[in-house]
């Protein structure tokens, strides 16, 4: 693969992809907030239309940006190129500097400050975070829905599990991205995927230094302390790109803003460790199957006879490589796996968290959720750990990452 | 490098046929494309020609002359031989399908005449059985029903115009139903209302007591998303007469059907459409392609094929363009761009719905769709062109697009099955041999 000379995506020049709006309104019926609310008059309207209005010194003309999740489906279904949603996360960044950021949103844009500090006290942290009454204070004063799905601290960081192994060594060389979520929320996974990986075949490393690659905080509008994660996570896990050793990551929302989203809606195109990074930075799913293509996936899986669904979460489609997670399981004797239909599960990132988007969110998975719920399966399958956490919760079917299901057709669990 | 029998460039009414009867056929097919095609904007019907230049009514029988009459035109490479069996099989990936027991109806034999949202009789072959209900050819008495809130749909306006056409009245009445209480709402806004007994209930009690005892009843288009053969039929039962829906403005209802019909039916086969992919290139050894190159979000990848079907429609969707200097330019494969007038000569003409030599600027093919230069020439072998991107038509005058894009799409794929077959058979008989 070789990086392309962007010049028609980055800088002003993504903004100025807005002239090429025809008002075809087909990012209307795909996008899945403006479908169940009307709060949130679509992207048509706030992306290219409401952009021309939003002068630099002038107030923007609408806050319903606001309710944009920032799922990305509307700039991936537009036939003319215009980065919709790119646009509106910047937008949407200026809005806030104007409005100020919430308490709230400082907090749940910051999953490693969360992690640090709720991991050496896990116990009390979750029996607060499952608390109804303690749920509803943090409702009334912050805004965070008490219905929200929100994580459990591990107690236990999956760094400090790295730390104390050295993966056998390999010919193959790869470097896992583990972010915040494997670190202090779900170690087990993180294991499971170094476990899965070395099973294949690669020697793992676990770059030294990671944290949280500053995708809550772009979201959020916060595009400052945003760049100063990406930039520190960049430096984490650039010597390991220059090396020629490929970057693998299991969040698929986090390896979407190191490889794409980080260059395109921050700005930051001239960082070099982060052009390195971006050039070599793999969704799990999409490495493997890249290594199946090439003939160099081992695929002795033994029998798995289960049910699950799966569902391509918004981000990792934003990748625009199909659904590899499919072509993988696929490889699982016995197992059969039943494809959701949908294109969003609501949560988007923190965006389902908030008090006044909760009930939104759960309306624009309605449909996701009622098809896992007929389905019946043993688990449901995500890429994205939000997702999975928002899914549990809305459906109570179990639901993992793809690599737990093929962790277990390799005989590991 | 991923590999597959056949990469289909552009997810259109032309990419999405191809690849659909190519999967089914059984070859391993992967759908590139920059984004969704025009299924969403246009009216779904499948119209094969309408106007050469005067109105046709039955279109199979004219086209061998008109073909003749147009040299060059894709009708002249698929032949009438090539709509008569695209149209049969188009119908009949809605049986079966995701929204099935709703199908389309008619032949490519004749034309209806169905109203647009103006109030014009338009010809129309195929249509989906909800719109089939409007045909005026013998007249008729028809009650246009509107919603306040549905912009650019003006049942006064509709009706006032229909009644021009000699043997129909027409009247328009405007509802102020308002889904979730919204102040305007498009089309699919409406479809998912529709989709919602409470709603149609709601609808029902307000047009039944108004309706003349001869009248039709025309919605626009909005007439369900998820299950439109119930909404349609239980409105027909509810007010005792036929109903049928106008084709809206875009979104298009009708072709969000079609979209989700066809893309199911390609999972089904083991494919899919991958989105956001835009194609900048070919690879090829002389003149085969062994793969294209496209660009995801900030890279560029390779996909390896032994075919490729190109559908990236015409001007319209950026399959073709035009710079400053009147120099066309196919984006995705560099492929020659034919029929751009030269200087001097008529590029467009006074009348909007007139001739327009420009219209007619494209990729040039030969009988088996293979683009070619302007010396004639063969440019690639195993590429085959389909759809908008096509020279030759002017579509918009001809109402022939979406005929266009089914038959050549359609013909592309039987065309790469029977090569890939014979190819096959000549293996298994050099072995065997
Ligand atoms: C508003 C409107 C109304 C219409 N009304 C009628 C009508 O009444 N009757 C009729 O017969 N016809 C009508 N048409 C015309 C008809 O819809 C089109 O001619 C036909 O659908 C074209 O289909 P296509 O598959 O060739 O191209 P399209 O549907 O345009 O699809 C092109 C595809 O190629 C993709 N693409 C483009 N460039 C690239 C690239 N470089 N790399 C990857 N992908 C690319 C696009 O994203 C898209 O998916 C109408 C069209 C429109 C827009
Ligand atoms: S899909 Fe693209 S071109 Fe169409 S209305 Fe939306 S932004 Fe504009
Ligand atoms: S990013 Fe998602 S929520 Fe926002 S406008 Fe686009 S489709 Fe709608």
């Amino acid at each position: 693969m070789t990086a392309h000379d962007h010049h028609d995506v980055l800088g002003t020049l993504m903004r100025d992809s807005l002239d090429h709006c025809v008002k075809c309104t087909i990012c209307e019926t795909f996008c899945p907030v403006s479908n169940v609310t009307p709060l949130f008059p679509g992207p048509k309207y706030v992306g290219p239309q409401a952009e021309r209005f939003r002068v630099p010194a002038d107030e923007s003309p609408d806050d319903s940006l606001d309710y944009c999740s920032g799922c990305g489906i509307c700039t991936q279904v537009c036939p003319q190129g215009v980065h919709i949603a790119e646009i509106n996360t910047q937008a949407r960044a200026k809005l806030r500097e104007r409005t100020g950021f919430k308490l709230r949103d400082r907090i749940i844009a910051r999953p490693d400050l969360t992690g640090r500090l709720g991991t050496p006290a896990a116990g009390l942290a979750n029996r607060t975070l499952r608390s109804r009454p303690l749920r509803l204070v943090a409702e009334r004063v912050l805004g965070i829905d008490h219905r929200a799905a929100v994580p459990s601290f591990a107690g236990r960081t999956f760094q400090a599990w790295a730390k104390g192994r050295t993966s056998p060594p390999a010919q193959r060389r790869v470097a896992y991205f583990h972010g915040c979520g494997a670190n202090w929320y779900e170690p087990d996974s993180g294991q499971r995927t170094v476990e899965l990986l070395e099973w294949l075949g690669c020697q793992v490393d676990v770059p030294r230094g990671q944290s949280c690659c500053g995708l809550p905080l772009q979201s959020n509008g916060m595009f400052g302390a945003a760049r100063k994660y990406v930039r520190r996570m960049a430096r984490a896990l650039a010597p390991a790109a220059r090396q020629g050793i490929d970057l693998v990551g299991t969040s698929t929302s986090c390896t979407l803003m190191l490889k794409r989203e980080a260059r395109e809606i921050l700005g930051m195109d001239e960082d070099p460790d982060l052009r390195v990074v971006s050039d070599n930075m793999y969704d799990i799913c999409e490495y493997l199957v890249m290594l199946h293509e090439r003939g160099e996936l081992r695929t002795d899986f033994r029998p798995l006879p289960l049910t699950v669904t799966y569902h391509a979460p918004c981000q990792q489609q934003g990748h625009g490589v199909g659904k590899p997670a499919l072509d993988l399981m696929a490889l699982v004797p016995g197992l059969r796996v039943i494809e959701n239909d949908a294109t969003c599960c609501g949560i988007a990132g923190t965006y389902g968290l908030k008090r006044e988007k909760f009930d939104i969110a759960m309306d624009v998975g309605k449909g996701l959720f009622a098809q896992i719920g007929d389905a019946r399966p043993d688990l449901a399958v995500c890429d994205s750990e939000t997702c999975r956490w928002h899914i549990e919760q809305a459906t109570g079917v179990k639901t993992v990452h793809p690599v737990e299901v093929l962790h277990r057709a390799a005989g590991l669990s | 490098m991923s590999r597959h029998d056949v990469v289909v460039v552009g997810a259109g009414m032309a990419g999405l046929t191809a690849a659909v009867r190519l999967a089914e056929g059984g070859a391993t097919v992967l759908v590139l494309a920059k984004g969704v095609g025009a299924t969403h904007l246009s009216p779904a019907t499948i119209d094969v020609l309408g106007y050469a230049p005067d109105r046709v009514d039955r279109p199979l029988e004219a086209l061998a002359a008109f073909a003749e009459r147009h040299p060059g035109h894709p009708y002249g490479v698929v032949g009438a031989a090539g709509v008569a069996a695209a149209v049969p099989w188009f119908a009949e990936r809605f049986a079966d399908g995701p929204l099935a027991p709703y199908a389309y109806t008619g032949t490519a034999d004749e034309n209806l005449l169905l109203p647009t949202a103006v109030g014009v009789l338009r010809p129309s072959a195929v249509v989906p059985e909800t719109m089939a209900g409007g045909d005026l050819r013998d007249g008729g008495e028809v009650c246009v029903v509107g919603f306040r809130a549905l912009k650019d749909f003006h049942p006064r306006l509709a009706a006032d115009n229909l009644s021009r056409h000699p043997g129909v009245t027409a009247r328009g009445i405007e509802l102020d139903c308002v889904p979730e209480g919204r102040v305007d709402v498009n089309a699919l806004g409406f479809a998912r209302a529709f989709d919602d007994a409470a709603f149609r209930k709601d609808v029902v009690a307000r047009v039944a007591g108004r309706l003349h005892a001869e009248e039709r009843v025309a919605f626009p288009a909005v007439l369900g998303i998820a299950d439109p053969h119930a909404v349609w039929s239980e409105l027909q039962d509810r007010l005792g007469r036929p109903v049928f829906e106008i084709p809206t403005l875009p979104p298009s209802v009708p072709g969000m059907r079609v979209f989700a019909t066809l893309r199911e039916r390609l999972r089904r086969a083991g494919s899919r459409v991958v989105l956001n992919n835009v194609v900048t290139g070919a690879e090829h050894r002389g003149g085969t392609v062994t793969g294209v190159r496209a660009r995801v979000g900030l890279r560029d990848v390779v996909h390896g094929a032994d075919w490729v079907v190109l559908a990236t429609g015409g001007f319209a969707s950026g399959g073709v363009e035009l710079d400053s200097r009147w120099a066309g330019r196919e984006v995705a494969l560099g492929l020659p761009v034919a029929g751009i007038p030269a200087p001097g000569e008529e590029r467009f003409g006074p009348a909007y719905f007139g001739e327009h030599p420009m219209a007619r600027a494209g990729v040039a093919v030969d009988a088996d769709q293979r683009p070619v230069g302007a010396d004639g020439a063969r440019v690639f072998d195993n590429v085959l062109v389909a759809g908008a991107t096509l020279a030759g038509a002017e579509p918009w005058r001809e109402k022939s697009g979406e005929g266009i894009s089914l038959a050549t799409g359609h013909r592309a794929a039987g065309l790469i099955l029977d090569a890939a077959g014979s190819a096959q058979r000549s293996a298994v008989a050099a072995t065997e041999g």
